[in-house]
């Protein structure tokens, strides 16, 4: 009978000896990232070279440190793409060596990456790509979102508006579908927590350079025609995910109001500012391996790569099946300095997490914000809930 | 955090000689970046102490002639005179010290570096750092066996309980435990060991022998979010019948059975609950309320929140001795 007991328990914890002499279990992480970099509006926002891989590469540091007490021991098999380069291809390639896909890629490069793999089983780990599609109709089986939706992020961003009493919304969004998608959120997100949209207007995208010398004072002519005669509202919503105008915005306005969405208060998964929950030390390690500090797309890879850290040491195995098996469960949760455990919404794989209002600086708020409710778990106030899926996984 | 003022001098005070309030407080205010003192006669704030940058960790010395306090944005350890009330001098320590722990003795200090993945080992009499142990991720929590033979640390990003032999420093163990573990306490006879997982919402029950995870004790407030419920510091009380788990932003103190390891009751208190002491004599326990910046007083006999008294900004730790 003590036997018995003995024997239940076991299997739900895990006994670990120091004095390791076995080979180490071997976890190879593929890193694909997408080609070319994103040129900002603002010279500070320009993303380094490594955007996103740097974070990948402490959560190895991470995953290895633990590791080291557990005989287990991974490695990044680093992949960036160039200009018409193949996904699926470039993915198959890592699948040959590795288990595990970490992935930085847009919608469509990244579901010709997953169904190149999908036989072999390889798990990818979305990184990069907000698109809700992704998590919706097009959901995919073997692919865990670890970014955040468009509409994750837009709700967010609600949220605190509406907390805030700033419930009459003048919307500017830009003439690329990415803005138009991120609008769509935000109109979303209007409906769902009571703000209103007062009026919407387009900033086309004619072309032309992002820096130029005399840059300042064709703005401060542009910006304000741009924004005048506007009906009574509280803020200035503007959906530019193509850093076109956005950042342009504040300070501008004809009226004197808030900008948020993609400039002023922003909607993120991460900030290089945020310090609560235990994130200095996170913000800390990372600075002292890649000299610079972290961003939303770094955190979003290290959360990726850790997720498979924190699996394979529960379940001690570097199957992907069963490590698949494990982040799909109910036991599987992960901290991530957000101020608690982030989970999978087991319908469409995509992680449960806070969204932090930042203006650049500082982390002004994080949603959900208090009083918006949920039976389940308040993380699901945001973004595409179960009932409302379009996902249909096996 | 209170372990050795009752190892020190309880039979002194159990044997009813002194009023039962005859005891003091110290409170780390992590935001305030002080010290507040508390007269447990008077229920009250008797004297707020400047010390560094955000102090956390706080312990008494075996001795009663100190209290230590963590101050992490400095680097380094502060060493309150309990007689005077004020900082009479530093130990050294690794980058951003958060909790420690002290040997049977009080020579020896064991010092969690959050920064650097390691514990430092401090003689407090030298003043002086004399090694250090590499562990896992972000060590926190910090406890030492009751025979002072193993050392226990807690990494938060590991998610382990690392079991380090104090003769030879060296790791002999590492039991995997929920994710975030912050807190770990032995019961007095070194029966058991309790690990707090905060983000994973559980506390683990360590067979410290055969360093495997008999139980663990989960919470369910009705009305709360799962994710709202995370365990931080826990208070056993000295014959091992009963402990205390404070469940941070679930703004509750679960009352456990030690024995059959069942939550009886939840006790509300303060807004993020984070640590816990008792009075020497045990008659009450006293909590940190980080987000009301305030202290509640709970009757350990009755069960009951009897008293909430204002300290400074965000109250992290706390340590309790004979006045």
């Amino acid at each position: 009978m003590i036997r018995l007991i003995v024997g239940v328990v076991v299997g739900l914890s895990v006994l670990v000896t120091t004095a390791l002499a076995a080979d180490p279990l071997e976890i190879g992480i593929g890193y694909i990232s997408r080609a070319g970099v994103k040129p900002t509006l603002s010279l500070v926002e320009q993303p380094a070279e490594n955007d996103g891989v740097a974070g990948a590469r402490l959560a190895i540091e991470d995953n290895n440190t633990t590791g080291k007490f557990l005989n287990q021991h991974f490695t990044l098999d680093e992949v960036r793409l160039r200009q018409g380069d193949d996904a699926a291809k470039a993915a198959v390639a890592l699948a040959d060596r590795n288990g595990f896909i970490i992935a930085d890629l847009p919608a469509d490069a990244l579901l010709k990456a997953a169904d190149a793999v999908r036989d072999r089983g390889t798990v990818l780990l979305n990184a990069g790509a907000i698109d809700d599609r992704l998590r919706e109709e097009d959901c995919r089986a073997n692919v865990i979102h670890v970014a955040p939706t468009r509409s994750m992020l837009a709700d967010g961003l609600a949220q605190y508006l509406v907390w805030k009493q700033w419930k009459r919304w003048m919307m500017v969004v830009g003439s690329h579908e990415q803005d138009k998608l991120y609008a769509g959120a935000l109109r979303r997100a209007a409906t769902r927590f009571g703000a209103k949209i007062v009026q919407e207007r387009i900033f086309e995208d004619t072309g032309g350079a992002r820096r130029t010398d005399s840059g300042v004072t064709l703005i401060q002519r542009q910006m304000p025609v741009f924004t005048q005669q506007a009906p009574a509202y509280d803020v200035l919503v503007a959906a530019d995910e193509n850093e076109v105008f956005a950042s342009y915005l504040p300070y501008r306005t004809w009226d004197p109001r808030p900008v948020a969405g993609s400039a002023g208060l922003v909607p993120k998964s991460w900030d290089a500012a945020q310090d609560q929950w235990g994130a200095v030390q996170m913000q800390n390690r990372f600075r002292k391996l890649n000299s610079r500090r972290m961003t939303a797309l770094d955190m979003q890879a290290w959360t990726a790569a850790r997720m498979i850290g924190e699996a394979v040491s529960r379940v001690n195995s570097g199957d992907h099946k069963t490590v698949l098996y494990f982040l799909k469960g109910p036991d599987f949760s992960i901290a991530a300095f957000k101020g608690q455990r982030l989970t999978l919404r087991a319908w469409n794989l995509q992680l449960r997490q806070p969204i932090l209002l930042v203006d650049g600086r500082m982390v002004v708020s994080v949603s959900p914000q208090e009083g918006f409710l949920h039976q389940v778990s308040e993380l699901d106030t945001l973004g595409v809930d179960r009932p409302e899926t379009r996902c249909k996984l096996p | 955090m209170r372990r050795h003022c009752l190892v020190s001098g309880m039979a002194v005070w159990l044997a009813g000689t002194l009023p039962a309030g005859a005891f003091i407080a110290y409170v780390s205010n992590e935001k305030s970046n002080t010290v507040s003192v508390i007269d447990t006669d008077k229920w009250a704030v008797i004297k707020t102490i400047k010390v560094g940058q955000r102090p956390r960790g706080i312990e008494f010395t075996r001795d009663g002639k100190f209290v230590l306090v963590a101050v992490g944005d400095d680097d380094t350890i502060q060493m309150i005179d309990t007689a005077t009330q004020e900082v009479a001098d530093t130990l050294p320590s690794g980058p951003d010290p958060e909790l420690f722990v002290q040997d049977k003795a009080g020579k020896i200090l064991y010092v969690a570096n959050e920064n650097d993945n390691t514990v430092t080992i401090v003689d407090i009499e030298k003043r002086a750092r004399v090694g250090d142990l590499q562990v896992g991720v972000e060590p926190e929590g910090m406890a030492i066996s009751p025979d002072g033979r193993f050392l226990i640390n807690t990494s938060e990003t590991t998610n382990m309980a690392h079991f380090i032999d104090t003769a030879a420093r060296q790791i002999v163990a590492n039991v995997l435990v929920d994710a975030r573990p912050r807190f770990a306490e032995f019961k007095r006879d070194g029966s058991e060991l309790w690990v707090s997982s905060e983000i994973g919402g559980t506390v683990a029950i360590i067979d410290p022998a055969k360093h495997t995870v008999t139980t663990k004790i989960t919470f369910d407030i009705p009305g709360l979010r799962k994710e709202a419920i995370q365990p931080v510091g826990i208070n056993i009380t000295a014959d091992g019948k009963t402990a205390f788990v404070a469940l941070g932003p679930a703004n509750r103190v679960a009352v456990v059975d030690a024995a059959s390891h069942r939550v009886t009751k939840y006790l509300l208190v303060g807004q993020r609950v984070w640590h816990m002491a008792f009075t020497p004599d045990e008659k009450f326990l006293l909590v940190t309320n980080g987000i009301s910046n305030d202290v509640s007083v709970i009757d350990v006999a009755a069960l009951k929140v009897i008293k909430t008294i204002q300290v400074g900004e965000l109250p992290w730790g706390i340590t309790i001795a004979k006045q």
